[in-house]
Order: structure tokens, then C-alpha cells, then sequence
């Protein structure tokens, strides 16, 4: 969990650089070498890795349009995230989906940058696990801001009727872009609505990796057995702005300074010392995630831009007029 | 344009109590895209105001208000996130006048962003002209100017139907989102209306008609220039409201160039190109040497910049289309 949290906040820091470059002194969205938006998630690992540690490749995960620390915590593969980033040929999508549309079949990770749009097809993939007899299971995270969602609500109902193996994991972070928690909801502890539909609901405060752990542990085990459905409501810390360039003139000064100073590496960090672990073991393990950090950016910045003319690839697997053109060579008798 | 917008939207709610303006992110933050900007201080939360990301339930509370005879000026953040709403959209907002026989009015703006060339990929990018004006029962107006944004909203605001307003991010003028110098026009003080069904002729020309909208009116526009050095004469047409849809300018111009071209930011197929070909070719069929379409190709738009570039027409491709209209 550890190796995992300092991956994605390096990763996070690195991508920050990477992104500005180009884009200062005045900041332009459409210039530099990262295309679009950034949303970056630095302070929200515990809810990452705290649950990801306990699932398999098999396990599917949906994240919002915030996905690098879940997607650094299932295992995607740095290297072609990364490019796809850079919105380059050899990244995950072809440089066709870019940060907030990462796929990755491999390890059955999906992200997308509508609120609340994981949420159904994760209820799928548990329903299809179920009807395949297999002890698959998926999780599928949202912000807190998501939770007033019609999708939302209506996968906690379906999935609570057909008892699927699902876990929703909301990451409060306390603000959906410029709105509090507060003026979202009456409904401070969002584990409670997993009540009114008669599955079992957990709230895990402090920011804290290890009771993250320990909550996801009981509900992807329960899921796992054929139980059903929970939903996991996991304090984290947005440490920074909604996307990179938000000037972030509604939050107050002092809440950033005082959201480090809980950081939660550091929280983690200091059970690993009370645990034993050395800071000399603790340093190596950060080496190691920050080099391949580093590798990864390298190996992204290496890659070719995509040739303008892939952009009319991919849209169906079968393209009419490709298929078309298959028959014919193929002599037209199929 | 952003702030010519909030001048209407403010002088509106100054003058009526019953108007106020609802969405995500529109009080604190101003409007991601600078849409409301200033109106909280001006206004407060009550008339300005923040909602979950609950699409369905703030549009849908918008049709209700406007039914009780408020006039709810009411934010869709991104045009692409219509599927999230869309039946409160088109079943109620668009179709509750029909089916009420006129019984009911529904006196909403529904404001929204659309339009790429900022590398946001296909969930943030789309410009929708075509599924908001295929669905019966919705004005649509889409400005290109500033002049045009202040009146277009002050109409918006005053109609009693209900008026779906697409501006484009990039003739906002936001910082991180550089505009052209075209949409930078003159604003009177005092307030206008711009009447829906007029559109404007925005450069006069004898040998070819190029009908669009939005940001590609300046594309268009700087293609006109581009051509002119070769001798060619363009007309463009911006056509500011889709709905009510001004044939007669459209219409009247085909009939002195006898060539058309229509350039449109949405997909090719099944939209507006389509529309204003069939439009023109219903009307006067003789009058149509030629004919050019340029719009995003079938596909969702991609993240990487040489790919986006690829698909979201600039002015080389209008003035290749403008070429190729005359040959």
C-alpha cells in the first residue's frame, strides 16, 4: 500500500510539472504537451490502494474523471497510462481517450469524465460475474459530489435486489469544484443511505489507508462470498484544485496548508515505523516507485504522436464500409 | 462574449424578480466557463444558485419553476452531458406546451457549453446543434459575437418558450482559453433584443455562400479573407438561432452565388449540414451549382492534438470546400 500511495502522489507531482510545461506564464488549457484537462488526485490515495489491495486482475474497477491513484493502485500499466496522457500512439487508447478515459482490459479498468457514469456498468460487470458462476467482483468509485446521481442511486438499488458482488466506494473529498459537502447533502455520513436500500453501509474517517484496509477488507469478502453489495464512504483530501488552472477562489486559504499537514503517506509512514519498518526501508521503497515514475514519463515522451488518420479508426470494431471491403476480398461469399 | 452574456442575465434579474439562475458551479465559482461571473455578489445564493450534480433533478426543477411562471435561467455545464437529463429535457421542457395544447408554458433558458479544439476529448467536447434541434418544442440560439450574446439573452430570457442557448467555450474569452479577435465586438450599455429567425451577414460576397454558426463563423471568416486574395468573393452567413431558422437570408444568397457550403462544428451525418442542403435544395433546386459540407466526421473527437485536429474543421478546410465549390 505504501509503494502504491507514493507511486500516485509522485506520479501526481510529476504529472503537475509535465502538464505546466508549455503552458506558463499565462496559462493556456490548449498549449503545451499534455492535451485538456487535468484532474489530479493527490491526497485521496488511501481510498486507492486501502481497497485495491484486495482485489485480483479479474476484479473490475470503474473510476471517475479523478483516476490515476485507483488506476496506479489496480495495477494499469504505467507506462501506456502515462502516453495516453501524452496523447500519444502507443498509449492505452491510442491517444484517442486521454486522462479522464483510460481503459485498460488487462486488469478490467475503466474511467470516464461523466459524474457518476461508472456506477451502472460496474452493477453489469457484477452481473455478469454472478451469472457466470464466478467470484469476480467490482468496485466502482465516486466523488461525493456524484452521490446525487439518478445512476448512483438506481445501481445501489439494483445491485442490492440481485444481491451483486459490488462495492461503492464514495470518495468524499469535500468539494464537487466549487461545492462543499455541506451544500450537497444533509446526509454528512453517506454510508447511511446504504440503508434505505438494505445493504450494509461503512464510513471511514481520518484520511487513513489502514482503516480503509480494513473496511474494504469485510465488504470485497463479502462480495466475494455471493453476500451482496456495500457502500464504502472514504474521507480524502483533494489537496488540489478541481482541474489544473482552477483558481480555486471558493476554498478557503488556509485549507490546503492544514490538508498536508495530514497528509496521509505520512500517516501511513508512521505506522510502517511503528510497525518496525526502517526509514532506510521506507526511503528505498519511495526510490523505487519515484523511478518508475520517472521511467514512465521517459517512456511516454519517447512515443510517437498518432497519425492524423487513425482518428477515423476505432470507432466500431467492425467498421460498415472496412467490412465491406473485407467481404469483397474475400471473394463477397460470407 | 462571457461577460456580454452576464450583462443581460444581470440586467434581467434586476428588472424581474422571477428570473434567477440555477446550475453547478454558477454562484461561487462564477460559471466554469465565466457564464454567471460577479452575479453572486450581486444577487446572492437565492437567485444564484449552486446545485449537486444532479442533472435530472436541477433541469427538471427549472421546467417546474418556469411552469409556475418563474423564468429559471438554468446551467447544463457541458452540452455533452445532456444524456444524463435529457428526458427532462425533451419530454418536459420541449414537448409540455404541445401536449398541454398550449396549456402550459414553459419560459426556461437552458444555457450550455459546447465546442472542442481544447484537447478534452469525447465526453467534453461535442457540439450538439443537431440533437438539440432535432427535438421539436426547444429555440436554439447560438451566438458568435458579443453583440450577438447580449441580445440573444435578453430575447432568451423574455421568451415564453423555452430557449436552449449553446455558446461555444472558446468565444468566452476565458484566460486559459484564448478567443479570436472576431467574437470581441462593440456592446451597447443599454439593453437589445436580437429577433430569433435573423441571421446575420457577416461578410458580403457574390461568388459563394458559406452558411455556419458559432466559433466557425470567424473560421470562416478568416477563409473568406484567405480567398478573397485569390479573387474569390464569399459570402458568410451566420445564422445565430437554429430555431426559428432564417431561410430567407440563406435562401436569397444561394440564389445570387448559386454555391453553398455549410460548415458545422457537429457530426456530419444526420445534422445541420444535411438540414440547410436539404433546405436549399427544397426551395430552389435550380439555383444549386454546387454544393460542400464540412463538419466533424463520424467519429467521437479525440484527445490528442494532431487527432482533434485532424477531425474539427479550421479555415483550410472551409476555403478547400470554398475551392472545391467552385470548380
Amino acid at each position: 500500500m505504501f509503494t502504491d500511495m507514493v507511486t500516485a502522489r509522485h506520479y501526481e507531482e510529476r504529472l503537475q510539472e509535465e502538464y505546466l510545461e508549455g503552458k506558463q506564464p499565462a496559462f493556456d488549457i490548449s498549449a503545451g504537451q499534455i492535451p485538456g484537462e487535468l484532474h489530479l488526485a493527490a491526497g485521496q490515495e488511501p481510498a486507492a490502494v486501502g481497497v485495491c489491495q484486495h482485489l485480483r486482475e479479474d476484479d473490475t474497477v470503474t473510476a471517475p474523471h479523478r483516476p490515476h491513484h485507483v488506476a496506479i493502485a489496480k495495477g494499469v500499466d504505467l507506462d501506456r497510462m502515462t502516453a495516453e496522457i501524452f496523447g500519444r500512439q502507443t498509449g492505452l487508447c491510442k491517444g484517442k481517450g486521454g486522462h479522464m478515459h483510460l481503459f485498460d482490459p488487462d486488469v478490467n479498468f475503466a474511467c470516464s469524465g461523466i459524474i457518476a457514469q461508472g456506477c451502472p456498468p460496474a452493477v453489469g460487470a457484477a452481473l455478469a460475474a454472478k451469472k457466470r458462476g464466478e467470484d469476480s467482483v467490482a468496485v466502482s468509485y465516486l466523488g461525493e459530489g456524484a452521490i446525487s446521481q439518478g445512476g448512483f442511486l438506481e445501481s445501489l438499488n439494483l445491485a442490492s435486489l440481485h444481491d451483486l458482488p459490488v462495492v461503492f466506494v464514495v470518495e468524499d473529498n469535500d468539494w464537487a469544484i466549487s461545492m462543499p459537502k455541506e451544500r450537497v447533502t444533509n446526509v454528512s455520513n453517506g454510508a447511511k443511505r446504504a440503508e434505505g436500500f438494505e445493504m450494509p453501509g461503512e464510513r471511514v474517517d481520518y484520511n487513513d489507508a489502514v482503516a480503509v484496509y480494513e473496511a474494504a477488507d469485510g465488504a470485497i469478502e463479502r462480495a466475494r462470498a455471493g453476500n451482496g453489495p456495500t457502500l464504502l464512504e472514504v474521507q480524502v483530501h483533494r489537496h488540489m484544485g478541481h482541474f489544473m488552472g482552477d483558481p480555486e477562489t471558493y476554498r478557503p486559504d488556509e485549507e490546503v496548508p492544514r490538508l498536508r499537514r495530514m497528509d496521509p503517506i505520512d500517516r501511513l509512514a508512521d505506522d510502517l515505523r511503528d510497525a518496525g519498518v526502517s526509514d532506510d526501508e521506507l526511503e528505498e521503497l519511495r526510490e523505487t516507485a519515484e523511478s518508475r515514475v520517472e521511467d514512465a514519463i521517459a517512456y511516454a515522451k519517447e512515443q510517437p504522436q498518432p497519425d492524423p488518420e487513425e482518428a477515423y479508426e476505432d470507432a466500431f470494431v467492425n467498421p460498415p464500409g472496412a467490412s465491406d471491403a473485407a467481404a469483397a476480398d474475400a471473394g463477397g461469399d460470407d | 462574449m462571457s461577460r456580454a452574456m452576464v450583462e443581460a442575465i444581470r440586467t434581467e434579474m434586476a428588472a424581474d424578480e422571477e428570473v434567477f439562475v440555477m446550475g453547478e458551479d454558477v454562484a461561487d465559482y462564477g460559471g466554469i466557463f465565466d457564464s454567471t461571473q460577479g452575479l453572486l455578489e450581486e444577487f446572492g445564493h437565492d437567485r444564484v444558485m449552486d446545485v449537486p450534480i444532479s442533472e435530472t433533478g436541477f433541469i427538471g426543477a427549472g421546467v417546474g419553476a418556469a411552469q409556475a411562471g418563474m423564468r429559471p435561467i438554468v446551467e447544463l455545464m457541458f452540452a455533452d452531458f445532456f444524456g444524463v437529463a435529457m428526458d427532462q429535457i425533451y419530454n418536459g421542457m420541449a414537448k409540455n406546451t404541445y401536449m398541454s395544447g398550449g396549456a402550459v408554458n414553459v419560459p426556461m433558458v437552458l444555457m450550455t457549453a459546447v465546442g472542442g479544439g481544447y484537447n478534452d476529448a469525447a465526453q467534453h467536447s461535442q457540439t450538439l446543434y443537431g440533437t438539440f434541434t432535432h427535438l421539436p418544442g426547444m429555440k436554439v440560439v447560438v451566438p458568435s459575437t458579443a453583440y450577438d450574446a447580449k441580445g440573444l439573452m435578453h430575447g432568451a430570457i423574455r421568451d415564453d418558450d423555452p430557449v436552449v442557448y449553446m455558446f461555444h467555450k472558446r468565444l468566452m474569452g476565458l484566460a486559459w482559453m484564448p478567443a479570436p479577435p472576431g467574437p470581441k465586438t462593440a456592446v451597447p450599455e443599454e439593453e437589445y433584443t436580437i429577433p430569433f429567425g435573423e441571421a446575420d451577414v457577416k461578410r458580403e460576397g457574390g461568388d459563394v455562400t458559406v452558411v455556419t454558426l458559432g466559433l466557425h463563423v470567424h473560421r470562416a471568416l478568416d477563409a473568406a479573407e484567405d480567398l478573397a486574395e485569390d479573387g474569390i468573393d464569399a459570402e458568410v452567413i451566420d445564422l445565430r438561432t437554429l430555431v426559428p431558422l432564417d431561410e430567407e437570408t440563406m435562401l436569397d444568397s444561394v440564389e445570387k452565388t448559386g454555391r453553398l457550403v455549410v460548415v458545422d462544428e457537429d457530426y456530419r451525418s444526420f445534422g445541420l449540414t444535411g438540414e440547410i442542403v436539404a433546405r436549399a435544395a427544397e426551395s430552389n433546386l435550380d439555383a444549386l451549382e454546387a454544393v460542400e459540407r464540412v463538419a466533424m466526421p463520424d467519429v467521437p473527437i479525440p484527445y490528442a492534438r494532431p487527432l482533434e485536429e485532424e477531425v474539427n474543421p479550421d479555415g483550410e478546410d472551409v476555403a478547400a470546400a470554398v475551392r472545391s465549390a467552385l470548380e
